[in-house]
């Protein structure tokens, strides 16, 4: 406990006490900075912060752990760093002092490996066992857990009993557990699995493998009835996986889609330059983040729109400089906008760079939810299913409840009947085509999170996206919802079962004969625009 | 009429023009042979910049046999049969003295036979598969034994690594990769169980139920590692999925042998730390040489961001390797540089000194990197000394009898030591 | 035969002036030294010989796409199996020359610890099997797809689309090493055709001029197919299908035999370009390429067949000195050549003739 307020006093108070009386033992860290610097002194040299008795001991270890510790060239001084812009701000690592700026070349970072790394995080975590925050606390207990030993189970023991969380002292009451199975007497084992015995997680799994062979027939007998129990829920939470991988995966074709679907479904031009679209939303997302650096968090909510109007008005000129010239021979608009693809790409390559440019997730879209420890999702992949839900809801809004909706539908119908009607087709065709291509532009967006941004990546979507767009009917929005859905499921279903490779063309031979058998897709248009 | 004619007349004319009008200017001219549309323009594009700035450097120093060197850059278009005939137009045509090109396995076997029947040269800067050895090419990038099996020994011996997932884009480079590890595993006493090995196409780009399957197969409690033969593309949606899915390089590390500075130049690599690459070079390695590089590199692209990579020291070997091979035997002649380049000596950027072999590969360190959350590499680990680059795997079973030696009397890229046969050349 | 070239003025320049230059061009080459200036250099000759292929399948392509109005994306499935059942038997020329030295096995199946030749490569070390193979194979597959696609009456960009998937998924497959034809490497480093070595000057040259041949020889098929009465059926179920099934003929049949001859002049494409390029890899069968080729014959001007052969010629020659004269910026150039002809020339170059649709 004493050692609990005095981290939270000194986590609270740095500035002042620090530079007063300079600290207990932090001074520790600037007669280490040599050691800390070399690769092969460095693992000593964070022995001997562990043992000692330092107060910032833990913000040292965590700036290590986050890559934010560095070495002060000049004075050689270990410093914490936070970047901002091309320069860094510098605090002192022993009392938190100012230490002003410093360029990228006058400093040098303190780095560790992937051992050290494992290190440092256990050893953070035994800290945190104390820390105010509950989920921080979830976060070391799990740590610890991953290698139990005699001391940290006596440190989570001694924690659990004025443990107020349930969820902190649900973990901590596992590790009593499992240490009853590593070290319990048979009785102890056998009331442990039964209590314990419907955990999925690897920890408990890994110790009822090893038992289920147990001199005591006894454990091994109920180690094997708990092993079956569990691998049932795990093999139900694998199914119910696939299916949420697919419907990711759907989400995703359906999304990249969507734009294809009104471009080539609603106007009939076979747009080729789709991908470039997507690729036109993908890069403005990677501008954004280049152009606000500081607001990385926010940089997708920018994007959003600003991909829509860029692509949006890329779309309108190539529906003013081409398309619109070509109403009435559909096919030779796939001979244009394929031109005009190859030019977009190259322009990518020639203007921005060859290269993929890096595109940062925000953190707010990393981590996961976890359902059980044998079943979680990740954040981001919910977001975009819901996401491309959205785009797909606003769209149909739009077409179904809007009067621009409605000449939309009354131009593709007919298009002379409209035009007498009063609709200005021309118009009506550009905002259409700019639409689809908007959309593609947001798809972009989305498509940043997962994949390459790069000049190579609309070519990647192309083909797939008209395959979406076939398969669920041509003219029906709700049909490349539904075709990009499941042939995501399908996909991920014949995965694991075929491999990656085969699946893919399983997919596709069963595109060619669905359509055989549905020569218009899973939904087709009726009506006067699906006679031909 | 009139304008059909005079189509087919242009068309006719290019041909013409195509023809070598002018010799008379004396230059050597050098080939680059280097994608810079579709899908490898990614990565060799910038091989294309490597060059161009290596022959501006050897120009400013004085040239070649008192003359100047001429770049001539083709663009194959990732295209392989395009790449055959780029290639016999530089030879033909231009009548370059030596070119620096290709990337993918594909490619180079594409123009092989076009090198070996003009007898030119063909200097190629990638890792590869081995099992490869002609008259007329320079391997200047490693060989498995030069980057696998080393970083495989120290996943093993330095990490403890005891169950492995072989995980690679299906094509040669990691089939033979992978059979070469998994023989090498099976022969150090890892059992059959304990190794995955997974393929997935070109551009895979949904990796989700193949990260779930190494999350499981790396949830026995035995360290796992994964062994990534991915090519170029997939990388990016690979490391994202295995972000989203939480697995961090501390519980599955995954070392790769196509994941380099460029590659990582297109990524968030925050959650990437801590992954690792096997190369025979860093931008981050410490040497004088390797500073100057990079100081150079940085000037002649007018970008201070540009990073280098594994490929470019390998165009930087093998260049040096040819003007000092040249400037030895006199002359540009192929057959005279042919003989003068075997034992050629030249600084390599890690510091060391870099030889060509007799079986036209050539000597380099082997090193072993963490993905630091600037991009960059954190050397964790290196060979003590130079490897030699093997041609013929040792732990393939048809390929352990073969060896490759061109100094005479043997010239042969590949001759069986157990029944005596050179076979399957073309001269 | 030739008799059906009576209206076709523009068949008759372009049968002319391949037939002259399948002479000329050989003589310059064989008949001068390199050093003479009339010397017609034997790689512009092998160039010219790659272009001759495509030009084949430009107007296998025109045969469907032009007179019987189905937008083909995926004809480079069968020009890529056309490629495969000739590298096939190439690769098999090789015999004990390859690096392994095993006189049963190509390399590639070495390399993959294969024991024995898999069954589709049996009979392939024979030519008479491979030349079958080389109309067969394309041919059965056209026929497949025809047969349920034209049945089913799939039309319009279903059945492009379709036949997109169709290429893609044999690319996909191809790429696969399971597959036995050699993974993403493909099929190269061929040694001898009939017995000639490969790059040999003297084969090359006979190379062209099997290429210009067969160029020949298909265009007066496909115009004889064309001006047939089964032809002007074929036109008719384009520009009005229902109305030519009620008049009772019987759709299906006419397109599917279009169909598969349309492929098996691809799959000939094919067969002569591989040995002249060295290589065949799965990137034939991207539908990337198979869009290219539809490309070239819009060009060119569809429903004209010369067009078909104009434009495969005019794209492939501009992508060729592009590639060489503006490597950095030849897809601006390649981009704006597509987007142009299309909106200024949209019957293509064979348009600028007359400004009206030839059908």
């Amino acid at each position: 406990m004493l050692l609990f307020t005095s981290l939270l006093f000194t986590g609270l108070y740095t500035g002042n006490t620090d530079a007063e009386n300079g600290g207990i033992g932090n001074d520790l860290i600037d007669q280490i900075a040599e050691e800390l610097q070399n690769r092969k002194t460095i693992a000593a040299a964070i022995d001997e912060i562990l043992a000692s008795k330092a107060e910032r001991k833990r913000e040292w270890l965590e700036a290590l752990l986050s890559g934010t510790l560095y070495f002060r060239k000049s004075d050689k001084k270990v410093v914490t760093v936070t970047k901002q812009g091309s320069s860094f701000e510098l605090t002192a690592a022993s009392d938190g002092s100012a230490q002003g700026t410093a360029g990228k070349r006058e400093i040098s970072k303190v780095k560790i490996n992937n051992s050290l790394r494992k290190k440092l995080r256990n050893a953070i975590a035994e800290m945190a066992l104390d820390d105010p925050d509950a989920k921080a606390r979830v976060v070391a207990v799990e740590q610890m857990l991953q290698s139990l030993d005699k001391s940290k189970l006596a440190a989570i023991t001694q924690r659990a009993s004025t443990e107020t969380d349930s969820s902190v002292k649900k973990l901590m009451l596992l590790a009593t557990h499992l240490n009853a199975l590593d070290n319990g007497t048979g009785p102890e084992k056998v009331a442990a699995i039964q209590i314990i015995g419907n955990n999925t997680r690897d920890i408990v799994v890994q110790r009822l493998t090893s038992l289920s062979s147990n001199e005591d027939p006894a454990v091994a007998t109920e180690a094997n009835a708990a092993l079956v129990e569990i691998q049932k829920r795990i093999s139900f939470y694998e199914k119910i996986e696939t299916v949420l991988f697919g419907l990711s995966l759907g989400s995703v074709l359906a999304m990249a889609a969507i734009g294809l679907a009104i471009t080539f479904g609603v106007m009939g031009v076979i747009n080729m330059a789709h991908g470039e679209m997507i690729m036109i939303g993908a890069y403005t997302t990677w501008a954004v983040q280049q152009a606000l650096p500081a607001f990385i968090e926010y940089s997708l909510i920018v994007a959003v729109p600003l991909a829509f109007i860029a692509a949006f008005l890329v779309g309108v000129l190539i529906e003013f400089l081409v398309i619109r010239h070509l109403y009435g021979r559909p096919l030779e608009t796939l001979l244009a906008t394929f031109g005009i693809s190859l030019i977009l790409q190259q322009s990518a390559r020639t203007f921005i760079s060859a290269q993929n440019v890096p595109v940062s997730n925000p953190s707010w879209l990393s981590g996961q939810w976890h359902f059980d420890p044998a079943l979680s999702v990740a954040i981001n992949r919910v977001v975009i299913f819901f996401f491309c839900l959205a785009v797909f809801a606003a769209l149909m809004w739009l077409l179904r409840r809007t009067f621009f909706g409605l000449k939309v539908r009354a131009v593709s119908q007919n298009r002379e009947m409209a035009r007498a009607m009063g609709a200005r087709s021309a118009r009506i065709d550009s905002m259409t085509f700019g639409l689809g291509a908007g959309i593609a532009g947001v798809a972009g967006v989305a498509l940043s999170q997962l994949t390459n941004v790069g000049p190579n990546m609309g070519q990647s979507y192309i083909v797939d996206s008209f395959m979406v767009v076939v398969f669920g009917g041509v003219g029906n929005l709700w049909g490349t919802l539904l075709a990009g859905l499941s042939l995501g499921v399908v996909n991920k279903f014949l995965e694991p079962w075929v491999g990656a490779v085969l699946a893919k063309i399983v997919v596709l031979v069963f595109i060619i004969v669905f359509i055989q058998k549905y020569p218009r897709g899973l939904f087709p248009q009726r009506g006067r625009a699906a006679g031909d | 009429m009139k304008l059909k004619n005079a189509i087919m007349g242009a068309v006719m004319a290019g041909f013409t023009v195509a023809t070598p009008l002018a010799i008379a200017e004396d230059t050597i001219k050098v080939g680059v042979l280097h994608s810079l549309s579709g899908t490898m323009a990614i990565s060799e594009t910038t091989l294309k910049d490597t060059m161009l700035m290596l022959i501006e450097q050897q120009n400013a120093k004085g040239g070649l046999l008192g003359k100047q060197l001429e770049a001539v850059v083709v663009d194959p278009a990732s295209d392989w049969p395009l790449f055959a005939e780029k290639a016999r137009e530089l030879i033909e045509v231009n009548s370059v003295d030596a070119v620096f090109g290709c990337w993918t396995s594909v490619s180079r076997k594409s123009v092989l036979p076009v090198f070996e029947e003009l007898n030119s040269l063909l200097f190629y800067p990638v890792q590869y598969e081995g099992e490869e050895s002609s008259k007329n090419v320079f391997y200047t990038g490693a060989a498995p034994n030069q980057q696998a099996i080393p970083a495989v020994i120290y996943l093993k011996e330095d990490i403890g690594v005891e169950r492995w997932i072989l995980a690679g884009t299906d094509y040669v480079y990691p089939r033979t990769t992978n059979k070469i590890l998994e023989a090498y595993l099976l022969d150090s006493g890892v059992a059959a169980e304990d190794i995955m090995i997974n393929y997935t196409p070109f551009g895979h780009s949904d990796w989700q139920s193949i990260v779930s399957d190494i999350k499981k197969f790396g949830s026995t409690g035995k360290k796992t590692a994964v062994v990534s033969t991915i090519n170029g593309d997939a990388n990016v949606p690979f490391y994202k999925e295995l972000g989203n899915q939480g697995v961090s390089a501390e519980d599955i590390p995954v070392v790769a042998f196509s994941v380099g500075e460029e590659e990582l130049s297109g990524i968030d690599t925050a959650p990437l730390v801590g992954h690792l690459a096997a190369w025979n070079y860093f931008m981050s390695v410490e040497s004088d040489v390797n500073d100057e590089f990079i100081g150079n590199w940085h000037k002649f692209t007018g970008d201070d961001g540009r990073v280098s990579n594994d490929p470019m020291e390998a165009h930087h070997i093998g260049f040096n390797m040819w003007v000092q091979a040249v400037e030895k035997a006199g002359t540009t002649d192929p057959d005279a540089v042919q003989e003068a380049i075997i034992g050629v000596t030249v600084p390599n950027l890690t510091g060391g000194v870099s030889a060509m072999l007799p079986n036209h590969h050539v000597t380099k360190p082997v090193l072993i990197g963490e993905i630091q959350d600037d991009g960059q590499f954190d050397v964790v680990w290196e060979t003590k000394g130079m490897v030699a680059g093997d041609a013929w795997s040792d732990f393939l079973p048809d390929s352990k009898d073969i060896i490759a030696d061109w100094r005479k009397p043997m010239s042969c890229g590949n001759y069986n030591v157990k029944t005596g046969v050179c076979s399957g050349q073309n001269l | 035969m030739l008799s059906v070239l009576r209206n076709d003025r523009g068949g008759q320049l372009i049968l002319s002036v391949l037939l002259v230059l399948t002479i000329v061009l050989p003589y310059l080459n064989l008949a001068f030294p390199e050093s003479h200036p009339w010397h017609f250099s034997t790689y512009q000759l092998n160039l010219f010989g790659k272009y001759l292929c495509y030009a084949l399948l430009a107007m296998s392509v025109d045969l469907v796409w032009g007179y019987m109005g189905f937008l083909t994306l995926g004809h480079g499935a069968y020009f890529g199996l056309g490629g495969y059942a000739m590298g096939m038997y190439l690769m098999r020329q090789v015999g004990d020359r390859g690096v392994y030295g095993n006189p049963d096995l190509p390399d590639f199946m070495v390399f993959l610890n294969w024991q024995e030749l898999p069954w589709y490569w049996m009979g392939f070390n024979w030519f008479p099997v491979a030349l079958i193979a080389v109309f067969l194979v394309p041919g059965v597959l056209a026929f497949l797809f025809g047969w349920f696609a034209f049945r089913s009456r799939v039309n319009g960009v279903y059945l492009s689309i379709i036949s997109q998937a169709m290429t893609y998924a044999l690319m996909l497959a191809f790429f696969r090493n399971e597959f036995g034809f050699g993974g993403n490497n493909g099929l190269t480093d061929f040694k001898d055709i009939l017995g000639f070595p490969v790059n040999a000057q003297h084969t090359r040259v006979a190379l062209f001029v099997a290429s210009a041949l067969s160029v020949i020889f298909a265009y007066l098929l496909c115009r004889s197919i064309v001006s047939s009465r089964a032809g002007r059926v074929v036109v008719a179920i384009r520009d009005a299908e229902s109305r030519t099934r009620f008049l009772g003929y019987q759709v299906e049949n006419y397109q599917l035999m279009m169909l598969v001859v349309s492929a098996m002049l691809a799959g000939v494409a094919g067969a002569l370009y591989v040995p002249q390029v060295g290589i065949i890899n799965p990137g034939e069968f991207s539908p990337l390429n198979s869009i290219e080729i539809v490309i070239w014959v819009a060009i060119g001007g569809r429903a004209t067949l010369y067009g078909a052969v104009v434009g495969a010629l005019l794209v492939n020659f501009a992508k060729s000195w592009f590639t060489a004269a503006f490597p950095e910026y030849w897809l601006f150039a390649l981009g704006a050549l597509f987007v142009l002809t299309t909106l200024w020339l949209p019957y293509g170059v064979a348009g600028l003739r007359r400004g009206r649709i030839t059908a």
